[in-house]
């Protein structure tokens, strides 16, 4: 190997690493480039959605199980810190904590009779859960606030700091992001996540191979359920606010539109689908009536024309492209 | 007080609503046997149903009989539309792509509707007068009468197709062994254009039958679909008596839950009993 070689060689091994870096450094310095608040509260919002969608990309994607009702973990999340930190005037931070438990509870609940049989219970049960959480936010307005919703949530703190702006919410919603990202990049090249991988392709074959598939997808709904119990917390304390309209099933609907257009089982991707569907609706606000076809449009094309999804798909389209060319120069 | 009165009255309404879930369950059950994936765009084919007929009643002033038939039609023609060109040229034939992509249609429909009739609530005239009729002295809606009829009409001939037609028996023969049936020569395509054909009637029926009594809206399906998705999951995905019973079932204690312990919580009552069944029996309580 010469030199180059040898550089490019240490790139390609710490790729995963590299980049991780590279992208905590941007986002380190972005809001000294950025200061339009509005542009920062969209990247806020992309970075909550970033967490919910890596954890239900891991269950879609790596253990290849459908949830329609991810949103419901999200919204317990958000009320959950509401009604603890106002109504019963806990402290945030363990708040926090105690909620993703009881969430992750929840899920544990669901999860394990569901997952009992394959097909498409666990699609059901994720939706009627959803359905349930939505109309008790909606009904029960003594404790929820009903359909006006849930305001005057304080913002989080470290003493008498608080993150009450946009600067100073970026690095703290993004730190979860990475840290979340963080672990499900370690997560899937781990054996628990060769594991998942190995059920998402065959699951005849995970168990043949000493996979205990149904105790991994129970774990992986779990964890799922939890981060998004998270990130619904951080959506909370960063509005302020919180409405049931946030958290219906159509909620959970584009949720799996940012998995699927990130691509199924890419956990980078899951950064790229949340940003792309949190950035849509700025790109297009003259074409508002036409929201449904756009992402529902987005969602079928997608699906059937590259359904390892947007980014992972057209660069192995490229890369076919490419060694065919190359096989025929080669012939001529 | 309630009285024996009553207890009819709220099972004349639990048969009524029940009726309609089971009509949804007999569609996600069709397609779902011939396809081995929920088809999410059924609970559009209600909506649609309900939206067809208005159009044949007041915007082409059509008589009762034709616009229904009509309307049924044309969500059969919709649903087909929908497996030819939204399913069939997947280039993935995994499940799990399938069932996002009926999210993906059904996304679609809903806005094509919101466009075309708009997002206003409209109200749809019953089939017939609606003077309400008593029966063992509950005051009954003819609609109601009329859902529960054509809801048997509808199972009769679905029964007829599938044990007496030969398409019929092919759809059943792709259900109980995919593969033994294409090594028959059954074609797959067909059958499972059929499919949706009766799938899209049937919740298109449902449309047509439920929505005078409620109102008509582009979004109306989408509880009403979930609830006849419940229904079919509660009686055994897959098994047609088990849709039935499922549905009935539900539609039961919906309106039994409504009427003696809070209407406030009514759309949550199907899924919370799901809920609880999944637990004891998760098969459902049909299925195999």
């Amino acid at each position: 190997m010469n030199g180059r070689q040898k550089i490019l060689y240490f790139l390609y091994l710490h790729r995963t690493g590299l980049a991780v870096t590279a992208l905590s450094l941007t986002l380190l310095v972005y809001p000294l480039f950025q200061d339009n608040p509005y542009n920062l509260g969209l990247s806020n919002l992309i970075a909550i959605h970033a967490i919910v969608v890596l954890g239900l990309n891991l269950f879609v994607g790596y253990a290849g199980q459908i949830s329609l009702g991810h949103a419901a973990f999200f919204g317990l999340g958000a009320y959950g810190s509401a009604i603890g930190c106002v109504t019963l005037g806990l402290p945030p931070w363990p708040t926090m904590l105690a909620v993703a438990l009881l969430v992750a509870l929840v899920a544990l609940l669901i999860g394990v009779p569901a997952l009992r049989l394959s097909g498409h219970y666990l699609a059901m049960a994720t939706l009627g859960c959803n359905i349930v959480v939505h109309t008790v936010m909606l009904q029960w307005d003594e404790v929820t606030g009903g359909p006006s919703g849930f305001s005057g949530i304080p913002p989080l703190a470290f003493g008498s700091f608080a993150f009450d702006d946009e600067v100073s919410f970026h690095y703290l919603v993004w730190s979860f992001a990475l840290i979340s990202l963080l672990l499900c990049l370690n997560l899937v090249r781990s054996g628990v996540g060769r594991g998942l991988a190995a059920l998402a392709g065959d699951e005849t074959a995970a168990e043949a191979l000493g996979v205990d598939t149904r105790r991994a997808k129970v774990k992986v709904f779990v964890l799922s359920a939890a981060m998004a119990s998270l990130a619904g917390s951080l959506f909370a304390h960063c509005y302020g606010f919180v409405s049931p309209d946030s958290f219906g099933i159509f909620t959970s609907a584009d949720m799996v539109i940012m998995v699927v257009i990130g691509g199924m089982g890419s956990v980078w991707g899951s950064l790229f689908g949340a940003g792309f569907i949190t950035l849509l609706p700025e790109w297009m606000d003259v074409f508002e009536a036409y929201k449904d076809f756009v992402h529902g449009g987005i969602l079928v094309l997608v699906l059937m024309f590259l359904p390892q999804g947007l980014i992972t798909g057209l660069l192995e389209q490229i890369k076919i492209k490419v060694a065919l060319r190359r096989r025929k120069d080669a012939a001529a | 007080m309630h009285t024996t009165q009553d207890l009819l009255q709220f099972i004349f309404a639990g048969l009524t609503s029940g009726a309609i879930y089971a009509l949804i369950a007999l569609g996600f059950s069709v397609v779902h046997n011939t396809m081995g994936i929920v088809n999410f765009v059924q609970v559009d084919f209600v909506s649609l149903g309900g939206m067809l007929m208005f159009s044949a009643l007041l915007g082409a002033g059509l008589p009762m009989v034709p616009g229904v038939l009509l309307a049924v039609a044309g969500v059969a023609l919709v649903a087909m539309l929908v497996e030819r060109f939204g399913l069939r040229p997947s280039r993935s034939h995994h499940e799990l792509v399938l069932i996002f992509l009926t999210v993906g249609i059904s996304i679609i429909l809903r806005g094509a509707m919101k466009l075309i009739w708009g997002k206003n609530r409209m109200a749809l005239p019953p089939l017939t007068a609606d003077q309400p009729v008593t029966i063992l002295g509950a005051s009954v809606l003819p609609q109601a009468l009329w859902i529960m009829a054509l809801t048997l009409v509808a199972i009769v001939l679905l029964t007829w197709f599938f044990y007496k037609t030969s398409l019929g028996l092919s759809m059943r023969a792709v259900a109980s062994n995919p593969t033994a049936a294409a090594v028959v020569g059954i074609p797959a395509g067909r059958v499972r254009l059929t499919s949706y054909a009766v799938a899209g009637a049937l919740g298109g029926l449902a449309g047509v039958l439920v929505t005078p009594i409620t109102t008509l809206n582009y979004d109306v399906g989408v509880l009403l679909g979930l609830k006849g998705f419940a229904a079919a999951i509660l009686g055994g995905f897959g098994s047609f008596p088990g849709a039935i019973l499922g549905g009935l079932g539900l539609g039961l204690l919906e309106s039994l839950s409504a009427g003696y312990l809070s209407s406030a919580y009514k759309d949550v009552v199907a899924f919370v009993v799901l809920l609880l069944v999944l637990f004891v029996r998760p098969k459902g309580l049909l299925g195999k």
